[in-house]
């Protein structure tokens, strides 16, 4: 397995990276809006419980809704000032939700109350998990899963490796480059605690090896207690799909339909990482994330922190503005993002950047017939054969998509970024798998179905 | 901010540069030197019979294929190859059938781009060999004036050839099979012996096969998978019978087998489209294309062998699906 070019897995795709806009544009804090929306549904799970009503007074840091049940998070006012509104919201992934608006104080220092923060050495795993939930704390890789559950391995799993992902293989996205190269030591602090809190001994940190600078802060940091590597990784879509990073970095595959965990392994985003540490070193929840506003749409190119539940329209106009020729705005980088087409649009805890692209790269394609290239087969990361599923999906026989492994497709984009007939491949499986799920075909016949050729 | 539209789309929002104009049109340009080595060997003739062929391809595919399909570029390139299949001395009314059987009946029928089971200029060139047995397998000789045209390209649609008009000559294969004569290698990879308009130059096919590779236009496995089955057969049954039959070298070099693995057997739309399912497909071509050489009534087996692999495509491509990630052997290990 030892390559001087860096380690991947088979397939994936190259796009080109298109990072050279914000790559080494240092972080800035963006400063207050005049308001805040912030959605109880920003994490995978429940949405959390509403606290607080309209008119009540927050400050920066005060829970305004807690965690409902154990795959769930609360959510804390990134900001002071008064709850105006708690209605429906646009929300990213195109939807509206429960949202609570927040009217920020104006002239207001924005300082948090005082709280105590905990000596983490002292606290027992449990507690770490606790507080990490109490933080509000979830992947801020676009999945929004969280953390405390990822913390809780069931007490029969036996896990090695702790894999920090720090691959950023989205296009343009510089957010975690970003925080790798100017808070490594704040990167190592987390994964210090993630250790513990796991009791595994071997940490892993996957970069691509477009972000040397990122990859000489980790090295230059790390604490020589601790075993924690940096791994080079070679720049491939999707290299960061957690997946593909457990079987780069340990040469095993998560099972169908299984977690991590069953191969030993907890994948967990670089940002998140550095948020952990931020909750034992300042007590603050996570209530601000580095985003990256990028495209050649935008006229000022940046990497901000900024407030969760800040709106697009100000996160833009922050941005210098949008150029004349923008044409579509992505949450998220533009292999998996979703599109924005509302201003007032928050940034949640699990938006990654925000992506302004101009008429040319989204002017629509011309489709033609499948000409069975096979250029999807040699591009899917998970080794599924697009060509077939999509002839499936048109017809919707999504029982026989099932039987094809539909449901391992990650919706990568891959497939739909190689296709010279421009079939909207990984769109059609997004739309099957939600069919499948809201009405999932009968169930196989006979175990031998399972069987793979 | 003012009102503005944006677009709402489902990822990705980005495409790879690829796309199937150009990846046809890119195969056309291909095909140019291809064509320049055709008529620097057979002079006016190969003009005329390449033009035939490809003007009764794309004028079937304008008038009764999709509206703008024209436009994709792989009509062109059906046309252009099965031009290159055929004999120099070819009637351009043959060629002219040909092309509309290939296009009308090779794809059109199948319901258009990507729907047929047969490589189309294939198919054509089959249909010409059932209906002109003779004319097909007419090779005019090498020697004699560069403007001079091979044979009666000119007759009249619906005209027998005139039998005078050919200075009959033999391709290296007729030459080995009916005579055992042996071509020189450097004559084979040049181009300047017998044969069909396109497949006498072997070195001017692998250079431009070779550039559609690295632009994965066509999949490499294929050729290499047909040329290794060839050269291993064809060397194992030389050294048992080295007087009788044609080294590996010869029988690379001759014949349709440079043209035929490398821009027929690759057509996109009736090869497997698994990786697996390449090296199968091209090992089955090599093998037919051996015994129908060695043993079968006819010099050449380069277009059946195609064909009848074509056919059995799907089959290939059920049987050799790729093992889906966290599926199968590879998760025991673990």
């Amino acid at each position: 397995m030892l390559n001087i070019f860096g380690h991947t897995f088979r397939h994936g795709v190259h796009p080109p990276d298109s990072k050279e806009l914000t790559e080494h544009v240092p972080i800035r804090r963006m400063p207050f809006p005049k308001r805040i929306a912030l959605p109880l549904r920003q994490h995978a799970g429940k949405p959390a419980r509403l606290l607080v009503s309209m008119g009540d007074r927050v400050e920066r840091g005060d829970k305004i809704a807690e965690a409902d049940g154990f795959i769930s998070v609360p959510i804390h006012a990134s900001a002071a000032g008064t709850v105006s509104e708690i209605g429906w919201w646009p929300h990213p992934d195109g939807s509206m939700a429960e949202t609570v608006i927040i009217d920020v104080e104006p002239f207001s220092p924005q300082v948090p109350r005082p709280r105590l923060v905990p000596n983490w050495e002292g606290l027992t795993p449990e507690e770490v998990r606790r507080a990490v939930q109490n933080a509000g704390v979830v992947g801020l890789g676009g999945a929004a899963f969280p953390t405390h559950v990822k913390l809780s391995p069931p007490p029969d799993t036996k896990l090695e490796w702790l894999l920090v992902n720090g691959a950023e293989c989205e296009p343009y996205l510089t957010t975690d480059h970003r925080t790798m190269a100017e808070f490594p030591e704040r990167v190592h602090f987390g994964i210090r605690i993630m250790m513990q809190c796991l009791g595994v001994d071997r940490a892993v940190i996957g970069v691509e090896m477009n972000k040397p600078d990122a990859i000489e802060a980790l090295e230059r940091t790390k604490p020589d207690d601790l075993n924690i590597t940096v791994e080079p990784l070679v720049v491939k879509y999707p290299q960061g799909a957690e997946k593909m990073l457990i079987k780069v970095v340990t040469g095993r595959e998560v099972p169908s339909g299984k977690l991590p965990m069953h191969v030993g392994v907890v994948v967990q985003n670089v940002g998140s990482i550095a948020t952990i540490a931020e909750v034992f070193e300042t007590g603050l929840p996570l209530i601000e994330r580095v985003v990256t506003v990028t495209g050649p749409g935008v006229r000022r190119p940046s990497n901000l922190i900024i407030p969760v539940g800040t709106m697009l329209g100000d996160v833009l106009d922050y941005c210098g503005g949008i150029t004349d020729d923008a044409a579509e705005i992505v949450f998220g980088g533009p292999m998996m993002g979703s599109s924005q087409p509302d201003m007032r649009t928050p940034i949640t805890k699990g938006t990654t950047g925000v992506v302004v692209l101009t008429k040319a790269e989204v002017k629509p394609k011309k489709t033609y017939p499948c000409i069975k290239c096979g250029h999807c087969l040699e591009a899917c990361p998970v080794f599924l054969n697009p060509q077939l599923l999509g002839a499936l999906a048109q017809a919707g026989r999504y029982q026989e998509m099932v039987e094809h492994h539909l449901m391992d497709c990650m919706v990568c984009g891959s497939c739909s970024y190689v296709c010279p007939s421009n079939i909207p491949l990984s769109q059609m499986f997004a739309l099957s798998k939600n069919q499948v799920r809201k009405a999932p075909p009968p169930a196989k016949k006979d175990a031998d179905k399972e069987k793979v050729a | 901010m003012e009102p503005r539209r944006f677009e709402l789309t489902a990822s990705p929002h980005i495409k790879g540069p690829d796309t199937t104009p150009r990846i046809m049109w890119t195969v056309v340009a291909s095909l140019v030197p291809v064509m320049g080595a055709a008529v620097w060997y057979f002079g006016p003739s190969a003009v005329l019979v390449i033009g035939a062929a490809t003007l009764g391809s794309i004028l079937t595919e304008r008038f009764f294929g999709h509206r703008g399909s024209l436009a994709d570029g792989s009509g062109m390139i059906t046309g252009i190859l099965l031009g290159l299949t055929l004999p120099p001395g070819l009637p351009m009314w043959m060629a002219f059938l040909g092309g509309i059987f290939a296009i009308g009946f090779g794809k059109l029928i199948f319901g258009g781009l990507g729907q047929n089971i047969f490589n189309p200029a294939l198919l054509g060139r089959a249909f010409l060999q059932a209906a002109f047995p003779e004319d097909l397998t007419t090779w005019p000789d090498m020697s004699g004036s560069w403007w001079a045209l091979r044979g009666d390209n000119l007759a009249l649609p619906f005209m027998a050839p005139d039998p005078a008009a050919t200075v009959t000559g033999a391709t290296p294969l007729g030459l080995m099979k009916f005579e055992g004569i042996h071509t020189e290698t450097g004559r084979l990879l040049l181009g300047a012996t017998g044969g069909s308009l396109g497949e006498t130059a072997a070195l001017v096919i692998l250079i431009c096969g070779g550039y559609l590779a690295l632009k994965k236009y066509l999949d490499w496995r294929i050729p290499v998978s047909i040329f290794l089955t060839v050269a291993i057969l064809s060397q194992i049954i030389h050294a048992l019978a080295p007087d009788r039959y044609p080294d590996a070298v010869f029988m690379l070099f001759s014949g349709g087998l440079m043209l035929g693995a490398v821009y027929m057997a690759t057509d996109m739309v009736t090869s497997p489209t698994t990786p697996m399912g390449a090296w199968i497909y091209g090992a089955g071509i090599g093998a037919m294309v051996v015994v129908i050489r060695l043993w079968g009534g006819l010099p050449e087996g380069v277009m059946y062998s195609i064909l009848f692999m074509n056919a059995l495509v799907p089959f290939i491509n059920r049987a050799t699906q790729p093992r889906v990630f966290g599926t199968g052997k590879a998760v025991v290990e673990s």
